[in-house]
């Protein structure tokens, strides 16, 4: 299969995650969103690294991997947290970073 | 290798200010008798400076050179001249006089705190401000001295923020407010200078290819580094700006007069007699050796900067109610000479100027601190509400008369010979601008001998008849500091001596002779 | 012998830091010590004096070199000394007289808890005065130069508590600086054209400059003559300098310190006889003063500033005959020796009769006083004489030879000097004769309160006016205060004479200020006769104004002029609207325009970055996908820039 395809799906992944974050107030949802966009990355990452004939996109996928593990666990933990204080994960009432 | 001891020179009052700052909340008393044992170590070492140093020999001695940053010619390069020698001396010699004025002045107010510890932060910042200001009386290498030059700053932004005058007209929160606008104004004066000249240190490295002083005006003096004139110049202008804002010159004076009148006396002595000493002596040291063909060109104009400075500063501090913005306009009188001494371009004007740097120190920091005595005993700054303190505190109005006069350069005093040397080596020059010049030291005298009248003489305020007179702290300050004036004033050799050789190698850089005299001219 | 000089100015200096540094411990002795320090300078004077007398004309002059001051390149000033005659004749004087009244204080100033600071200070004179007349060099001298008006200045404001003694040292101080300009000015000149500021090398050089550049630094030691001496247009300090204690008045502001000018110019010689437009300017202002402080001395009922007037009118008569050049030199150096005397003594009498009066100086409140202290009044009257110029005494002998030397001048400008002179003689006779008839004879004023009278805005009352009247008990002086008047008198009367039998003074001087006749248009014994014809009728118009009638206890209106010499000629109200008035207007101003102008700028910007920054920071609301929104919008943007640039 042309590996062209293969990115032309990882642009509707990442649209799709973009515009979630941009529109949904759950957190959790939001968060979804920006993992799916970051997995859209991995897949273009892949494609590349086929259509070039070398390793380097798959090193960096497996590097992305490894950072989104990591931003997960953080994420999801300041989610949990700002849920138990405010009783809500709608991102829109944590509006406290404001000058 | 020998013993650093440029290095160790500033490294100890460095790490004197970690002691300090080290010592437990309780033992506050410990760690004023510890910044003044280092600030007293530094002194000898500065002495052990000012005897190894050899007058005939090289330009720059007590030199250490090790590579920093290797990948932009950064170097640590240390090595004074005379003129560094004598105002590391000076510098050295005023801090323990500052620790000992200022000795209660950042004691709790509250008793019993136990988490908080201002006295120790006051005596480690003041002793930060020690190391850094040594260290760029030393370092030969440009970036070097800028790291410096920015890093007190920090230091003084907290002295000035943190520990304001409490003698203050307002509220508790009014005075908040003032000191830290008068800090932050400090600080923005200096960042923005600063930010400029790292833009010209930077576009000196583009064109010279590294930092050191010593290398770039040797290949400045044999041709081999060309500038263009332009090059030059802006360069010249960048490093020049931050000097200026440091120094200060008018119109980028007004951050002085806030900083002083809210910094407690012993901050406003550091401020003017020691950190503000660095702008007129890196003029000295960078801009004309560094730029000799630009700071010709520029000349005029900072000559009549400088002849504003003199005298507007003189008017405007016969016109202020508050004694210590008094002094500090006073002061920007007294830079004004400086800078017109360094850029008259003669070895009387040079010569005049370093010394004139010196004695500026010594005979400010005499009327600041008594200036700061007489405030704590009173609770107050405006002139106004003294008045017959000469009649209940006969001995603090005598000294202060003394500082007085020192400031209006009274022949015998030390800022007499300097003052003249300024104006003789101007006038040799240029006349009109001498003799302009001399109108500042009728205005001088305004100003000193209103503030003394209104001040010390008359019938005792009521306020004041409780006064008590010097305590022998505050006598141990002052004495030493008058009996220096009188000794430069009568016997100024030592530190001419020094400084001459000095001068005549910037002379030399910048390719000038001192105008004959006709007489000897027309021969 | 050369190495004794040193010790004239140390020892009265030692005597100042003993004094001012010893703290209250020597307050029982620190009279002592000053005056033994004082009398030790003269000691050393004598000694020195012998020695010269011993010695031929020529070789007289003696030289110290102490050390090498500041040395920079070709600027070298050193801290050394020469004593030649002229210097010689100051030494004396300064450390005679200063001896004299240091006893007289001792007396003066035995009530006064700060009499240890005043002996102090007043040693702090002597050194610096002895300094002033022994330096080699022009910028040593200077020292000496600031350094009497530091003297002057703690003097004067001694009884600091008085707000008019404050305000009139700082006057007398900043006054003096504008002198000291000119003298700061002159050496600069003489360092830009001559290479140096020593005497010697400098007079040797004034042979080799323009005369133009010599009339340059002429004028400009006039000014500081004008300002240590006085003159119009500096004048106006010496009257409220008499706000400080008598002893002061008669040693600083009339012995001593205020001739300092006279010796500039004389000791400047060479550049005046180089330079007759400078000459002509200050003959000039030496006779302008004369009249001006003359008139003035006539209007003031203070017997204080009527003195100070006088001194101010008879160092005029010295900078005149110092401006006539060779002519003149010598006279006006012997006006200044002969002065010396019978002002201080006026002086220290006029301060007896205060410490006999309750301090009162009001001449109207006197009256009759002889009887009650006679040997205040025979020295003041010895003293009277000797001013007016009474035959045989000091002030006949030194003033009617200026009158001969301004008429020796010739030409106009003779005639016209010759006369003023002459016309300030009758003046001088004027106002001396009704200051002794006023003191000494008449009604006894002071035995009734004065009534004060609302018409007399410009009556000073005097203090006691307000309170209830305490009759005074007019007394003499104890011994420490007549011995000096005594000794002074003694001078009034015999110096003139003594210096000009055989011209022993002229030919003591002419070694060093060289001499020169002149042409006289009348011969000596006119100008001798004329003189004696003024002086009668200056004395007579006094006696039957204030010896013939009855002298109101208030000032009565009097005419314009006498109302405008009671004002010092209206020369405080001069500067009073023009320079302190607009100097405060200025300095007001320069205060807003820093804070508003200078300043605002800056803040200006400043506050324009804050009202950026405050719109900026609307963008910051906190909403993450509004964060978001403006992430992608910005990588859209780069995007397409990326994209475009490509594609151009």
């Amino acid at each position: 299969m042309n590996p062209v395809n293969y990115l032309y799906l990882a642009a509707l992944l990442f649209t799709i995650g973009a515009t979630g974050v941009l529109i949904r107030r759950n957190a959790i949802v939001v968060f979804m969103c920006v993992e799916l966009m970051l997995n859209a990355c991995n897949l273009a990452l892949v494609a590349f690294s086929r259509m070039h004939g070398n390793l380097d996109g798959q090193i960096i996928a497996f590097f992305t991997m490894v950072v989104a593990a990591a931003e997960v666990v953080v994420g999801l933990a300041i989610i949990v947290s700002l849920f138990r204080t405010r009783h809500s994960a709608s991102v829109d009432d944590a509006s406290l970073m404001k000058l | 290798m020998s013993f650093p001891l440029l290095t160790a020179t500033a490294a100890l009052p460095a790490l004197g200010a970690i002691a300090t700052a080290a010592v437990p909340a309780a033992r506050r008393t410990a760690a004023k008798w510890l910044a003044l044992l280092v600030s007293l170590a530094t002194l000898v070492l500065a002495l052990v400076v000012l005897v190894r140093f050899d007058p005939g020999g090289d330009r720059y001695q007590l030199t250490e050179s090790h590579a920093w940053i290797a990948d932009f010619g950064v170097r640590y390069e240390l090595g004074v001249d005379g003129i560094g020698v004598a105002l590391i001396a000076l510098t050295a010699l005023l801090i323990p006089f500052v620790i000992l004025a200022g000795w209660h002045d950042a004691d709790p107010q509250e008793t019993g705190s136990t988490r908080w510890r201002p006295t120790q932060g006051f005596f480690a910042l003041i002793l930060a401000v020690e190391a850094m200001v040594i260290l760029s009386f030393e370092a030969t290498d440009v970036f070097l001295f800028y790291i410096f030059f920015e890093a007190m700053l920090i230091p003084m932004y907290f002295l000035i923020g943190g520990f304001g005058d409490r003698a203050h007209a307002g509220t508790d929160e009014n005075a908040a407010a003032q000191r830290s606008y008068a800090a932050v104004k400090f600080l923005l004066y200096n960042l923005v200078g600063g930010l400029i000249m790292l833009a010209a240190v930077i576009g000196l490295y583009v064109v010279a290819g590294n930092f050191s002083l010593q290398e770039i005006a040797e290949a400045r003096a044999n041709g081999t580094l060309d500038m263009a004139t332009n090059t030059e110049r802006w360069l010249f202008l960048g490093f020049f700006f931050a000097f200026a804002v440091k120094a200060p010159l008018w119109p980028l004076h007004t951050w002085l007069p806030n900083a002083m009148g809210e910094a407690t006396a012993p901050v406003a002595v550091l401020i003017t007699a020691v950190v503000d000493k660095v702008g007129t002596f890196a003029m000295l040291r960078f801009c004309l050796q560094l730029f000799p063909e630009a700071s010709k060109w520029a000349t005029p104009v900072i000559l009549v900067l400088a002849l504003i400075s003199i005298v507007y500063g003189a008017l405007l501090a016969v016109g202020q109610r508050d004694i210590k913005r008094l002094v500090a306009y006073a002061s920007i009188s007294h830079f004004g000479f400086i800078i017109m001494g360094i850029f008259a371009m003669t070895s009387q004007g040079q010569s005049g100027a370093t010394l004139y740097m010196v004695n500026h120190g010594i005979s400010t920091a005499a009327l600041m601190l008594v200036a700061g005595f007489l405030i704590s005993r009173r609770g107050s700054r405006l002139i106004a509400d003294y008045g017959g303190v000469q009649k209940v505190a006969p001995v603090l109005a005598g000294t202060f008369l003394i500082g007085g006069l020192a400031t209006l350069s009274l022949p015998g005093l030390a800022p007499f010979v300097s003052e003249f040397l300024v104006l003789v080596g101007t006038f040799t020059r240029y006349p009109v601008i001498g003799i302009i010049a001399t109108f500042g030291i009728v205005l001088a005298a305004l100003y000193t001998l209103v503030l003394y009248q209104r001040t010390m003489t008359g019938p005792v305020k009521p306020e004041v008849s409780a006064m008590p007179d010097l305590r022998v702290r505050e006598l141990v300050v002052v004495a030493p500091l008058i009996a220096l004036l009188i000794f430069l004033g009568v016997f100024p050799k030592p530190v001419t001596e020094i400084v001459n050789p000095a001068v005549e190698h910037t002379m030399s850089d910048v390719q000038k002779q001192d105008p004959k005299p006709e007489v000897e001219a027309a021969k | 012998m050369e190495n004794l000089i040193a010790l004239l100015v140390a020892a009265p200096l030692l005597g100042a830091a003993v004094l001012l540094c010893g703290g209250r411990r020597l307050d029982a002795v620190g009279h002592w010590i000053g005056t033994v320090l004082a009398a030790v300078s003269f000691v050393i004077g004598v000694v020195l004096f012998a020695d010269m007398l011993g010695k031929g004309a020529e070789e007289r002059e003696m030289a110290q070199h102490l050390f090498s001051w500041v040395p920079v390149e070709s600027f070298q000033a050193d801290i050394a000394f020469q004593l030649d005659q002229l210097s010689m004749t100051f030494v004396l004087l300064i450390t005679g007289v200063g001896s004299l009244i240091h006893v007289y204080s001792i007396g003066y100033m035995e009530h006064d808890e700060r009499r240890r600071r005043f002996f102090g200070y007043l040693n702090l004179f002597l050194a610096a005065m002895l300094l002033l007349v022994l330096a080699d060099n022009y910028l040593l001298l200077y020292v000496g130069w600031e350094g009497v008006g530091l003297a002057s200045y703690l003097l004067i404001g001694f009884w600091q508590h008085k707000p008019s003694a404050a305000t009139a040292a700082k006057k007398a101080f900043l006054v003096n600086r504008v002198g000291d300009m000119g003298l700061s000015i002159a050496i600069m000149l003489m360092f830009a054209w001559f290479g140096t500021f020593a005497f010697g090398p400098v007079l040797e050089a004034t042979g080799e400059t323009s005369e133009g550049k010599l009339t340059a630094i002429g004028l400009m030691l006039l000014l500081a003559a004008c300002g240590k001496s006085a003159q119009v247009p500096l004048q106006s300090w010496l009257g409220d300098a008499m706000e400080g204690p008598t002893p002061v008045s008669a040693l600083i502001h009339a012995a001593t310190m205020v001739t300092a000018g006279v010796y500039l110019i004389v000791r400047s010689a060479d550049i005046f006889n180089a330079a007759p437009d400078a000459q002509l300017v200050v003959t000039v202002v030496g006779a302008v003063t004369l009249l001006f402080g003359a008139i003035v001395g006539c209007a003031k009922d203070d017997i204080k500033k009527a003195l100070a007037g006088s001194t101010m009118s008879q160092i005029g008569y010295m900078i005149l005959a110092a401006g006539l050049g060779p002519i003149g030199y010598v006279f006006a150096i012997m006006h200044l020796v002969t002065h010396g005397f019978f002002k201080a003594g006026l002086f220290l009498g006029a301060g007896s009769v205060m410490h006999g009066m309750n301090d009162e100086v009001d001449m109207r409140r006197y009256g009759g006083l002889r009887k009650y202290m006679p040997i205040t009044f025979v020295t003041f009257g010895l003293g009277y004489l000797a001013i007016i110029g009474f035959p045989g005494l000091s002030g006949f002998f030194s003033k009617d030879k200026i009158i001969e030397a301004a008429f020796a001048k010739g030409g106009t400008e003779g005639w016209i000097l010759g006369s003023v002179a002459l016309l300030g003689a009758a003046i001088t006779a004027y106002y001396m004769t009704r200051v002794m008839l006023m003191t000494f004879f008449g009604e006894e004023r002071w035995r009734h309160a004065p009534t004060p009278s609302p018409a007399e805005p410009s009556a000073e009352p005097a203090a006691e006016t307000r309170g209830e009247y305490e009759v005074p008990h007019p007394h003499e002086s104890p011994k420490s205060m007549t011995i000096p008047m005594i000794v002074l008198a003694f001078g009034s009367v015999f110096a003139g004479g003594f210096f000009s039998i055989g011209d022993r003074f002229m030919h003591w001087l002419e070694p060093v200020t060289g001499h020169d006749h002149g042409h006289a248009p009348v011969s000596a014994m006119t100008v001798t006769l004329a003189t004696m014809v003024v002086l009668v009728i200056g004395a007579g118009i006094a006696y039957v104004q204030y010896g013939r009638r009855p002298v109101p206890a208030l000032a009565p209106r009097g005419s314009l002029l006498t109302r405008a010499a009671r004002r010092d000629l209206l020369q405080d109200d001069f500067n009073h609207v023009v320079l302190v008035r607009g100097g405060e207007h200025l300095t007001r101003s320069l205060v807003y325009v820093d804070h508003s102008l200078v300043d605002g700028v800056v803040n200006g910007t400043a506050a324009s970055m804050g009202g950026l920054s405050g719109r900026l920071r609307k963008l910051q609301n906190g909403y993450a996908r509004s964060y978001a929104v403006s992430m992608f919008g910005g990588a859209a943007v780069l995007i397409a820039v990326t994209l475009l640039m490509r594609a151009v």
